[in-house]
């Protein structure tokens, strides 16, 4: 099945065998392989990437029922990979093997995002905003991304920091 | 040349100390880092080849001799190349420093989970639904699988029996006499096993996802039948391993034999389902553990008895009692293990295998000896500290658990601790805290590395790998001290047998093994550059790519020629390891929260203060710390692997139904180390550090766990029902 999206910026158009997830795509087909495949069944959270700015598990979504869709993986978090966060990242040693990584990342970016957008969380007080990114609403939210090597002080570190220094974030963190 | 270091005996010189460069022990980022925030680091399943083939492992639904009736029709599905059912093709992965294909065969399943075939085909989704639709057909057999339902072997030369247990607990003034359970757990490192081969005809190429590739190569060599030097196994960057990556695993060996069979390159990733089976699993344990004390809490008898089980023909058995050998003094000793020989998948090393359960059970049971003897758990362990080895009477290396538990003690505000439970509630909630120690063997495995020096800079090369554990941080740190370069000077090159042969990672000798040879390879360079200079090695001093000896001093572009200067360092264990019992020590401390109502566990905050020799990099050691730290969450809290009772098979055998620790189960975590040199453990003074942080992890929580709310729960994991039947009326 043809189908056709933006990663990162440039736009795709693929001819797919519909069983062809969109992790599978993005990693077999179009050589993305900075997303990556801890379970394929939505329970690792390795595989996170953005879709029109929010937070999907690319394991459990086709390929195909993405079209038209913008996708944003690890490679398009940043020109030079070395963003606040992903600078941040190594500062606090936030990876041991690397390999929940990239989907960390993801989350973390999303996160960003729906605090400032006010969306409530399993542990959020109210249902209706404003949130602060505080260390237990972050750690709520990060669940969905298992790290094995256990990289969670370091991990929280680097988001929190993010969350205070940078400027477009400062309204996520107060 | 090469520069050998047997260790035989201590090295008081501490060398490192006099280096100029002055960025070992320093708080590096990990080079690696970079590639790993920018997705660009490639693990196993990441090599992109035009013709490549997938293929899908079949695993055996039930024990016993296996036929696949429709393996025609499969064979004739759309884009399948290949159904492969090969006797080369391994049984479970290899145990760690096996150097030898492990047991083989896909027609008799020994446990239920077994890859009995490879589906290969041209796309990834043609090979899954193509191995869905092969029918496993077995005969069943009716084997064992529950430990307690066979007569166990009991290995003579693990067991120590000194004085007289029985006697000394008759005539002790307090005793503990208690059952301790964990049940089986899986490494689950975020990366599944995967395999990527290339045969050109006469030489094996393989993308694997694996720890220690000097092995490696040979076991993949003598699976398949070739002669390892036309076997080449790469693996620069692997997603976790924590033991389950040490030998040989399934994937790479069906992957291997159909790129032979196909002449073309094949991936097999496992499914994360076959992750839990095929790959070593951590050995349930049942522990028998006895203590004997004076009036003050001074050991008299000790007694720890374990039963574990295994596949036969694993030689494998999770060393239980290993810490126990030497942690506490007392001379009444019965110490043994059991080995029950039963059809669950195969057991085998993950994370500090024997201490990560042993220490953490005994722990408990010296828990429960400060209560009965009413002796704060701090001082019980402070005297029972051994002034050498208990059993062999070797002196320790060095031993550092009391300043571990004194500094740990202080740092967590232990003396603001009630001393009994059920003291402080907040709500539902009960609160507590509680302490283990931790203990580890240390240990060195021989380990060579290269190093080439030129003009723009160092390359240090071993086979060695990182999986995740901070290697080439460290690597490039030890070079660059040597041999007086900026960090950013320094490239290291691992996992490729194209270089010389590492320790691989495991038993936390990574770091200190490997480390060594980069050490000595430092060396070697050092010791030309002197010579050309006109001095002795240790007249030498090197700094930001400048020499300096007396009034000489020259950059190191102009002492090199077009030629790069290289050096090679060698390590090997020698007779230190039989004239002292080294080992590394630390102490852990937790407070946790436990509901009244339901039984649930909050783990507030754990600080481990832990002495592991010198820290080479402080920031990765630390990251091993949480990681060992978090294990203990899960160890006390959730993990654990379910096996069915009729086949044995894993219940739970996916990230949904097994559950590690995530996030907001993590509470902050805080390390420290404490200040020591081992000389006894090479020119670097550095032992390892990967493990030392899960053994007794779990133990302080669950003692928290009793301070808190009275429940003694003796059957890992304590889960909320645990907890509830557990907590006193
Ligand atoms: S790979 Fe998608 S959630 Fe695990
Ligand atoms: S860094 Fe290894 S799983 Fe997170």
């Amino acid at each position: 099945m043809k189908t056709s999206f933006t990663v990162n910026g440039s736009p795709f158009s693929i001819d797919l065998d519909p069983r062809v997830t969109l992790l599978d795509a993005l990693r077999d087909h179009l050589n993305l392989t900075g997303s990556k495949k801890g379970c394929d069944h939505g329970q690792c959270g390795a595989c996170t990437v953005l879709v029109d700015g929010r937070r999907i598990n690319a394991c459990l979504s086709l390929a195909v029922m993405h079209d038209g869709d913008e996708i944003t993986t690890v490679e398009g978090l940043s020109e030079d990979g070395r963003s606040p966060l992903q600078s941040a990242f190594v500062r606090h040693d936030g990876m041991q093997c690397g390999y929940c990584t990239p989907g960390q990342l993801c989350s973390a970016t999303a996160v960003f995002r729906e605090i400032a957008e006010g969306w409530p969380s399993h542990v959020s007080e109210t249902l209706d905003g404003p949130y602060a990114l505080t260390r237990e609403e972050l750690a709520e939210r990060m669940s969905g991304n298992i790290c094995r090597c256990s990289c969670y002080p370091g991990i929280n570190a680097a988001i929190l920091e993010t969350a205070e220094e940078d400027a477009g974030y400062a309204e996520a963190a107060e | 040349m090469t520069f050998d270091l047997k260790i035989d005996e201590p090295h008081p010189e501490h060398r490192a100390d006099g280096l100029a460069q002055g960025v070992l022990e320093q708080d590096n980022d990990r080079p690696d880092g970079w590639l790993k925030v920018a997705g660009t680091a490639t693990y196993a399943a990441e090599e992109q080849a035009d013709d490549m083939l997938h293929g899908f492992l079949v695993r055996a639904p039930k024990i016993g001799a296996v036929s696949c009736p429709n393996v025609d029709d499969v064979r004739a599905m759309e884009g399948v190349r290949s159904v492969l059912r090969d006797p080369r093709m391994i049984r479970n992965a290899a145990q760690g420093t096996a150097n030898e294909a492990p047991a083989q065969g896909v027609d008799r399943a020994a446990y239920v989970g077994q890859p009995v075939a490879l589906v290969v085909a041209e796309s990834f989704e043609q090979a899954r639904h193509a191995a869905q639709a092969l029918v496993v057909s077995v005969e069943e057999e009716d084997k064992p699988v529950q430990p307690d339902a066979v007569e166990p072997e009991k290995p003579e030369d693990k067991s120590t029996e000194l004085g007289d247990l029985d006697r000394a607990m008759s005539e002790a003034a307090f005793t503990v006499d208690a059952v301790y359970t964990t049940p089986s757990m899986v490494s689950a490192a975020m990366e599944p096993h995967a395999a990527t081969a290339h045969w050109d005809g006469e030489t094996l190429t393989l993308r694997g996802s694996l720890q220690m590739l000097k092995f490696n190569r040979n076991e993949l060599a003598d699976s398949v039948g070739l002669d390892p030097k036309h076997v080449r196994v790469l693996a620069p960057y692997v997603g976790g391993g924590f033991g389950s990556k040490l030998g040989i695993s399934a994937d790479c060996v069906a992957a291997a034999l159909a790129a032979m069979e196909l002449k073309q390159p094949v991936r097999v990733v496992q499914h994360r389902r076959n992750v839990f089976e095929v790959n070593t699993r951590r050995s349930e344990t049942r522990q028998h553990i006895r203590l004997a004390a004076d009036t003050e809490g001074r050991l008299t008898g000790l007694g720890h008895e374990a039963l574990v089980s295994n596949l036969p023909e694993e030689e494998f058995s999770e060393p239980v009692i290993q810490g126990s050998h030497f942690a506490y003094a007392a001379s009444n000793r019965t110490l043994g293990m059991k080995v029950a020989r039963i059809h669950r998948s195969a057991a085998g090393s993950v994370r500090a295998p024997g201490e990560s359960v042993g220490v953490t059970a005994f722990e408990v049971a010296m828990d429960e000896l400060a209560q009965a003897a009413g002796v704060d758990p701090v001082n019980l362990r402070l005297r029972n500290i051994p002034e050498k080895d208990p059993e062999s009477g070797k002196p320790f290396s060095s031993h550092r658990l009391e300043a571990a538990l004194r500094q740990g003690a202080d740092a967590f505000g232990w003396s603001h601790r009630h001393a009994a439970p059920r003291q402080q509630r907040e709500g539902e909630w009960w609160i507590g805290t509680g302490m283990a120690a931790a203990f580890r063997v240390n240990m060195v495995i021989e380990a060579e590395a290269r190093i080439s020096l030129t003009r723009d800079g160092a390359t240090v090369m071993s086979d060695m790998t990182d999986i995740g554990t901070g290697s080439y941080a460290i690597f490039g740190q030890i070079a660059a001290e040597l041999l007086g370069l900026p960090l950013d000077r320094i490239d290291a090159q691992l996992g490729d047998t194209r270089f010389p042969p590492g320790s691989g990672s495991g038993g936390s000798f990574g770091a200190a093994s490997t480390g060594t040879a980069v050490w000595l390879a430092g060396m070697e360079i050092r010791k030309q550059i002197a010579d050309r200079l006109g001095c002795s090695e240790a007249e030498l001093t090197l700094k930001d790519g400048k020499a300096t000896y007396a009034n000489k001093r020259a950059s190191l572009r102009d002492l090199l020629s077009d030629e790069p200067i290289t050096g090679h360092g060698h390590v090997e264990p020698g007779e230190a390891a039989e004239k002292v019992r080294q080992a590394t020590f630390g102490a852990h401390f937790a407070e946790v929260a436990v509901s009244d109502v339901t039984g649930e566990v909050c783990v507030r905050r754990m600080l481990g203060s832990f002495a592991a020799g010198r820290i080479l990099n402080p920031r990765t050691a630390t990251s091993q710390c949480h990681g060992g730290m978090t294990w203990g969450i899960g160890m006390a809290l959730t993990e654990e692997l379910t096996h069915d009772r009729r086949d044995g098979h894993a219940v739970n055998r996916d990230l949904a139904g097994y559950h590690l620790p995530v996030n907001a189960d993590v509470p902050p975590l805080e390390v420290h180390f404490v200040e020591e040199l081992d000389d006894w453990a090479g020119p670097m003074q550095a032992k390892g550090i990967g493990e030392l942080g899960i053994c007794g992890a779990g133990a302080s929580i669950l003692n928290a766990v009793y301070n808190a709310c009275g429940a003694r729960v003796r059957d890992m994991p304590a889960t909320p029902d645990r907890v509830l039947a557990a907590l006193p009326s």
